[in-house]
């Protein structure tokens, strides 16, 4: 596997620059001659696919849902960084940089980090003109707002919907695409398999969902933009859609995988109220503001608290602890995503946990309220506490709010190059499904940020240099006639068939939700080699289960949410397996990846740069034979690597 | 539907004010009709005529346009169908808009062609209207009086009125459509001007209450004649209202005598 | 402890797009007040697929109320009793134990049933293909600060860009009409100075396709905006019937070369 990053030449600051100069480029009236395929309409498929189609190539989008509006990057709320420096308060598209990569706990790479924040001003702009409603203050000029502990205000936000926006801005553009032709959309499609003709990619089979017919698509280049696979987990923040079919498929038709066990959990969602629950909500992180996270001390007071029979609001001041407060004194309840979760975790499995369940501390406004009174707080938080009411029943005026960590977000994903390309030409990858720019953990505001980037400013560049490299000549030349299409379709056929016919008596929901147990034991907030070891062998067992003893109900003939969801099961199982084989292979505690083997005396992440500053890569290598590890290995020239310390 | 709304939101106010002078006394409304009639270029009258059938005509044609499209939208209802907001007139508007058709055609046979059948309509002699004093006399043309000496020319707008709403299912009929009015008039005034996008979340408010008040104020503008009629309180005059003079009546007995 | 209920779902089962549904009556055990109306029919699906049944098909995605997918009328509203709320945010403590719940797919003729609770809710897109953009190409745009934006354009356009595309408001419509998403969406749009070269194109396209879809038309009843899970306002519909006639008025009297 060549994992050639092509990172161009030169100092870091004119890398991007000189990289658009050297491209290929495709003649304008050339463009036509070419089709692209684009899969995910979410920001970065969205967005590609109308820029591309906005240059004059051919494109074909495809997603699941019922339309490209409602892919889940809507569900964003926070907001997008740039380094605008509207604000004048020392921002720069180097202090971006180096905060995200920083923030990355120092596991990305360099050069797409620093031209992420290059472009994230033209992001701003583009969304703007797009008609994106951004926030605004009363003089007509872009409003900002510090978000996820960053020290400088470079936040744009539209309300608490700011994924919204930009969505329906790309949405819109894309729209416009559709209705001048330019984009044949499918919805309703899921990709099963990828085309791959003499190495390149050139094509994808769908399932139309509606109808239950495969079909073949043919193209010059594949775009893969399918999110992030956080539904491994079963209980996630994600959409019930979500899932890591399209990428697992590339990555059985060669692509590489990297740090799939770079996880982001969240601290502040609604903890999980009972084992009927499909989906993790998220609070915003703001809440922590003003927000302070206790436990009772002693955990018979926890238990009483959670059979109803000790009500938190009567547990005096000395028996509570403030573990946040008086682990991080300096950072308080603002300590970092990864930090503040597994504290929380720490405290429930000492048996101090609140909330029916066990998994739960308080977030308490009490002192807030107390001391700014509560018109303030409502002011500032009213809307969450709305919500929160509306989800749990409790008025998180009256009674501390509950919340537990919930995975949010993946960093890892398929291994692109510089040009987001992956390891099999002619398919690129974009937004959370590549591994690129967020490293071992992702900063608040720049999952949008990079969606964006990798749509409008970096896939439509570098498809073109693909197609341009590849030269008109064989523009199209590929058909679905094909025989790699043929056999492609059939081993679709085939599988889908086999899902069917197992005949078993577990559902796949049931096979998900023990998937999800075991991942969330073993590979989410703290990792063991022990655990992962147990826990391959667990998956292993389990995934042999699945194809023996699985019930499909229905047919393949149409809307079929059963077999919809095997499928997406029976990948997030082998999937899972990669996970762990990747968080067992990292020796090391880095963002989101804690192995409490690496930990220093008081508990802190312990990274080990000597041997780890890598992107580590696996190769699919056949169903039960072990993949195979490559390494990126990461070179800083620019940031001196040093630990990061909340205290 | 909102413009020819409109029209007719503004004639109904009219038509309801010329009725109104009916308590000013029978001169007033008798000499408001005269004029109507016999001011204006004939012309003129036919040409309001023509403009307020055709507005009808145009809010009906929108209305059953409107209706089909509607329906044709959704082919299959609800088992369960719940209402949330919607007012029960805006729900009523085809309801109480059907009955309102039924009710014009009716008004305008009764008092403007004049040709309900069961009706007693004045015979064509003056003669005998005013000296047998007919007791429903209801006037089908401009007839002649003599006032101060002078012939002049009068519709006896106030004893047609009055005759008419003296037959109870008459003033029964007359009361429901003007209520049925109402509730039209509460929804389509402040719809109106939704129609044509001059209102807001504050103007909505204001508008909705505006046109319950209008709604209203048209109810009992056109339900209190007949209630004043049924009660008593507006009586006949066969004199056309011109004689306000005790003394006068006989004068013009003896005029129509020679 | 949570409280737990039994419930009575009467529930619209339609296999495909061309066969006939009917209502099927199925209970369901042991809900917990605290689950969400989409959890407590994965609790009727589980239990189908116990018995071999297919489950009942349903669109859900986010199921944190701002993807748009779920659309279901539930009691014969659609989203349910709850104001301002989405069916995936619905939660079962407002209903009580022994309730018997009517579940209808949205009903309009331009939404035609695919399965089960499942519509097709393409025209929406079709609308917005025809004009609900800004045209901006990548690239093309300038400074995000060069056009200032005063806040109540900016707070305008983002109460109208709240809209998720449910269809709710087709389906609360006692006409079908579309009028709430495509005023929502031109409000947005219109009241942007980046949308007002479009503006007049934008609106007379996008009524022409809501029109052709075969949307029916707008009453001023407001079942639309009582059932809207984001609360847009009727003000959005007077905003798009403005913007419509002064279009109109304007085609009718454009130069014509």
């Amino acid at each position: 596997m060549n994992l050639d990053s092509k990172i161009p030449e030169g100092p870091l600051s004119e890398k991007w620059s000189s990289h658009k100069f050297n491209m290929k480029l495709v003649n304008p009236s050339n463009r036509r001659k070419y089709s692209v395929i684009v899969v995910g309409s979410g920001l970065a498929g969205g967005s590609a696919a109308a820029s591309l189609a906005e240059q004059g190539y051919n494109v074909s989008c495809f997603c699941y849902q019922d339309s490209p509006r409602r892919a889940h990057s809507i569900a964003a709320q926070g907001g997008i960084n740039a380094s605008k420096n509207y604000q004048n308060d020392g921002d720069s598209v180097y202090r971006l940089f180096y905060d995200t990569v920083k923030g990355g706990d120092y596991r990305a790479r360099e050069a797409n980090v620093y031209r992420l924040s290059e472009v994230s001003s033209d992001i701003i702009d583009q969304c703007a003109a797009n008609g994106v409603p951004f926030a605004r203050e009363y003089g007509g000029l872009l409003a900002n707002r510090s978000f996820g502990g960053a020290q400088v205000s470079r936040t744009f936000y539209a309300r608490g919907q700011t994924g919204q926006q930009l969505l329906l801005g790309a949405y819109s553009a894309l729209s416009k695409q559709i209705g001048l032709g330019k984009v044949k959309m499918f919805n309703r499609h899921e990709m099963l398999d990828l085309v791959k003709v003499d190495g390149h990619a050139k094509g994808i089979i769908v399932r139309n969902m509606a109808t239950g017919e495969l079909t073949r698509h043919a193209s010059d280049a594949v775009v893969l933009a399918t999110g992030g696979y956080g539904n491994v987990f079963f209980l996630s923040t994600n959409a019930q859609g979500c899932n890591v079919t399209a990428a697992y498929r590339a990555h059985k038709r060669g692509a590489g995988m990297a740090n799939p066990c770079y996880t982001q959990i969240h601290p502040t969602c609604i903890p999980v109220h009972g084992d009927k629950q499909s989906k993790l909500t998220l609070m915003s992180e703001s809440l922590r503001n003003d927000g302070r996270i206790w436990t009772p001390k002693d955990a018979e007071v926890a238990a009483k608290i959670r059979k109803g029979e000790t009500d938190p609001n009567s547990v005096a001041e000395d028996d509570r602890d403030y573990f946040l407060e008086r682990k991080y004194p300096s950072f308080g309840n603002l300590a970092p995503r990864d930090i503040s979760s597994r504290a929380a975790k720490e405290a429930c499995d000492e048996g101090r946990g609140v909330a029916s369940t066990g998994l739960g501390v308080f977030l308490d406004f009490r002192d807030a309220i107390k001391r700014d009174g509560q018109n303030t707080i409502k002011e500032r938080y009213g809307n969450l506490f709305d919500m929160y009411q509306c989800i749990t029943g409790d008025n998180p005026y009256e009674t501390p709010m509950m919340i537990f960590p919930a995975v949010h977000y993946t960093m890892g994903g398929l291994w692109v190059d510089y040009n987001l390309e992956s390891t099999i030409p002619g398919m690129f990858v974009g937004g959370e499904a590549n591994f690129s720019d967020h490293g071992a953990n992702r900063l608040g505001a720049s999952a949008l940020m990079q969606g964006l980037s990798d749509g409008y400013f970096v896939l439509p560049y570098t498809v073109g240099n693909y197609l341009g490299k590849q030269g008109v000549a064989d523009a199209g030349k590929v058909t679905t006639e094909h025989p790699a299409f043929a056999e492609a379709e059939a081993n679709v056929k085939a599988r889908t068939d086999k899902l069917l016919s197992i005949g078993g008596t577990e559902s796949p929901r049931s096979f998900h939700k023990r998937l999800g147990h075991i991942i969330w034991e073993q590979c989410g907030m703290a990792r063991s080699k022990e655990g992962l070891e147990g826990a391959i062998k667990d998956l292993q067992a389990l995934r042999k289960e699945f194809w023996t003893n699985l019930r499909v109900v229905g047919d393949a003939d149409g809307i079929n949410p059963e077999l919809e969801r095997a499928g997406r099961v029976a990948d997030f199982i082998e999937f899972g397996e990669l996970m762990c084989r990747d968080a067992l292979m990292r020796e090391e505690s880095c963002g989101g990846h804690f192995r409490v083997e690496h930990q220093t005396e008081d508990g802190e992440a312990l990274r080990d740069d000597e041997n780890f500053a890598f992107a580590g890569v696996w190769e699919y290598k056949g169903d039960d034979i072990e993949p195979q590890l490559h390494k990126e290995s990461l070179i800083y020239e620019n940031v001196e690597l040093a630990t990061r310390s909340y205290k | 539907m909102a413009l020819s709304g409109l029209v007719l939101v503004l004639f109904v106010m009219g038509h309801m004010l010329g009725n109104l002078q009916i308590f000013l006394g029978p001169e007033v409304i008798n000499a408001y009709a005269y004029k109507l009639h016999e001011l204006l270029p004939a012309s003129a009258l036919w040409a309001v005529r023509l403009v307020l059938l055709g507005t009808i005509a145009v809010h009906i044609w929108a209305a059953v346009t409107l209706t089909l499209d509607n329906r044709k939208a959704r082919p299959q209802g609800y088992l369960e169908d719940k209402v949330v907001q919607a007012s029960y007139s805006s729900r009523t508007m085809r309801m109480s808009g059907i009955i309102l058709l039924a009710f014009i055609i009716f008004h305008i046979a009764h008092f403007t062609v004049r040709a309900v059948p069961g009706m007693q309509y004045e015979s064509e002699s003056k003669e005998s209207r005013i000296l047998e004093k007919t007791e429903v006399p209801l006037v089908k043309d401009g007839e002649a009086v003599l006032k101060n000496g002078q012939e002049e020319m009068t519709f006896n707008v106030n004893d047609m009125m009055v005759a008419g709403f003296k037959v109870w299912w008459v003033s029964a009929f007359y009361i429901i459509a003007t209520g049925l009015l109402c509730m039209h008039l509460t929804h389509g005034f402040s719809s109106m001007f939704q129609s044509v996008g001059l209102r807001n979340g504050l103007w909505r408010r204001r508008l909705d209450r505006a046109a319950l008040a209008y709604g209203w104020v048209v109810f009992i503008g056109f339900a209190i004649i007949p209630i004043a009629v049924m009660a008593g309180l507006l009586k006949q005059d066969p004199t056309g209202g011109l004689v306000s003079q005790v003394g006068e009546t006989a004068a013009i007995t003896e005029s129509l005598e020679k | 402890m949570e409280k737990t209920m039994d419930l009575t779902l009467k529930v619209w089962r339609q296999k495909s797009a061309n066969s006939t549904g009917t209502f099927e009556t199925y209970g369901v055990k042991d809900v917990s007040e605290g689950s969400s109306f989409l959890e407590m029919l994965d609790t009727l699906s589980e239990d189908l697929v116990e018995k071999g049944k297919e489950p009942v098909a349903f669109d859900h995605d986010c199921r944190e109320g701002i993807c748009g997918s779920c659309s279901m009328t539930i009691n014969g509203i659609p989203h349910g009793p709850e104001k301002a709320t989405t069916a995936c945010q619905l939660h079962m403590r407002h209903f009580h134990d022994g309730q018997t719940i009517t579940i209808e797919p949205w009903r309009a003729k331009p939404f035609p049933v695919i399965k089960d609770l499942v519509v097709d809710r393409s025209p929406f897109d079709r609308i917005i293909q025809s004009g609900g953009f800004i045209t901006s190409r990548a690239g093309s745009a300038v400074d995000a600060n060069a056009i200032p934006i005063s806040k109540a354009t900016a707070d305008y356009a983002m109460d109208a860009a709240a809209c998720i595309g449910c269809g709710a408001c087709v389906a609360a419509c006692p006409n079908a009409s579309a009028m709430l998403f495509t005023g929502a969406k031109v409000s947005h749009m219109n009241s942007l100075p980046q949308g007002k070269a479009e503006k007049d194109r934008r609106t007379l396209a996008m009524v022409a396709t809501m029109d052709g879809e075969g949307f029916g038309g707008c009453t001023n009843v407001g079942e639309c905006e009582a059932a809207c899970p984001k609360s847009i306002s009727l003000d959005m519909i007077a905003h798009l019937n403005r913007d419509y006639a002064t279009a109109q008025i304007k085609n009718f009297f454009k130069p014509v070369a």
